[in-house]
């Protein structure tokens, strides 16, 4: 965990990509439409700047959020690496299927839940 | 902890201890120091971390992307992950690589239970919310977003709740 945190650190600054990032197009007209912009950096800002903490976005992106992963981390026995990276490399199915769970929440999330939790908050 | 992904890995020459299960820590049966255990998975970490940040797997905007099916870009990161995993399992098993302390490898068997299909669901939530999954957030926090702190906090109160109340969940 220290050892992401400080080559997080060491990526994001000498390590750094020079250039901004682009966002799919069709992505950055889908979020426009929600409002959220796409200017270049990892995450938007409007969304996840020091200053949402206490906002609604917080409650649901920081909180709720953090709060999901690591539930369903612990609930379906591993994450991304643990199942969707290692499961399937080593050819087991109960990793097949949570990698499939993995992208049926996060389709459900972004294209059901997320336009509507949006407008309520 | 946050992160039981890594624990299929299970390091160990004696079967007797060996209980199995997808929860179980790296176990190894030989004891070793605080440094020398330690130093490998930083120096580990320290190249994941890179590669969260320098991949932009740890960017918001990757995920929604991915989730949209909008840009090839993480399931390229991912395939090529599993593919690197692939040949390293596969290597390990051709010549018998043995741990640092001399030990065998051995891979537990992930084990299905109804948690797999439900708290996959509700990762897949959580994933499309934060951008990120257990080991990005820690890269998100360092690479310029403190304030996600908050984030991995509520994430180790999931972990929490979890364990409270993992004898009424289905399973």
């Amino acid at each position: 965990m220290v050892g992401i945190g400080v080559g997080g650190w060491l990526a994001a600054g000498p390590l750094a990509n020079p250039e901004a990032i682009t966002v799919a197009p069709a992505t950055a007209s889908a979020l426009a439409t929600l409002g959220i912009e796409s200017n270049g950096t990892l995450m938007p800002a409007s969304i996840f700047g020091p200053e949402q903490l206490f906002t609604s976005n917080g409650l649901l992106f920081f909180v709720l959020g953090g709060f999901l992963v690591g539930f369903g981390t612990r609930y379906g026995g591993g994450c991304t690496s643990g199942h969707a990276i290692f499961g399937l490399s080593t050819l087991q199915w109960p990793s097949l299927v949570a990698t499939v769970s993995f992208m049926a929440g996060g389709f459900i999330m972004v294209h059901v839940l997320f336009p509507f939790l949006i407008k309520l908050i | 902890m946050i992160a039981p992904c890594m624990s299929t890995l299970n390091q160990n020459n004696n079967s007797e201890k060996f209980t199995g299960g997808d929860d179980l820590s790296n176990f190894q049966s030989s004891r070793e120091s605080w440094l020398g255990s330690n130093i490998k998975y930083l120096l580990a970490g320290l190249l994941t971390g890179v590669v969260f940040v320098k991949a932009e797997i740890s960017s918001w905007y990757r995920i929604q992307e991915m989730f949209r099916f909008d840009s090839f870009h993480m399931y390229g990161v991912i395939g090529s992950a599993v593919f690197t995993a692939v040949v390293s399992v596969w290597l390990i098993k051709k010549f018998g690589t043995k741990t640092i302390q001399g030990e065998a490898v051995v891979l537990s068997d992930k084990k299905f239970h109804m948690g797999v299909v439900w708290g996959g669901l509700l990762f897949g939530f959580g994933w499309a919310l934060t951008g990120a999954c257990p080991g990005p957030l820690f890269a998100q926090i360092t690479s310029g977003y403190p304030q996600i702190a908050v984030t991995l906090l509520s994430a180790l109160a999931g972990t929490w709740t979890y364990g409270l109340l993992k004898e009424k969940l289905p399973h």
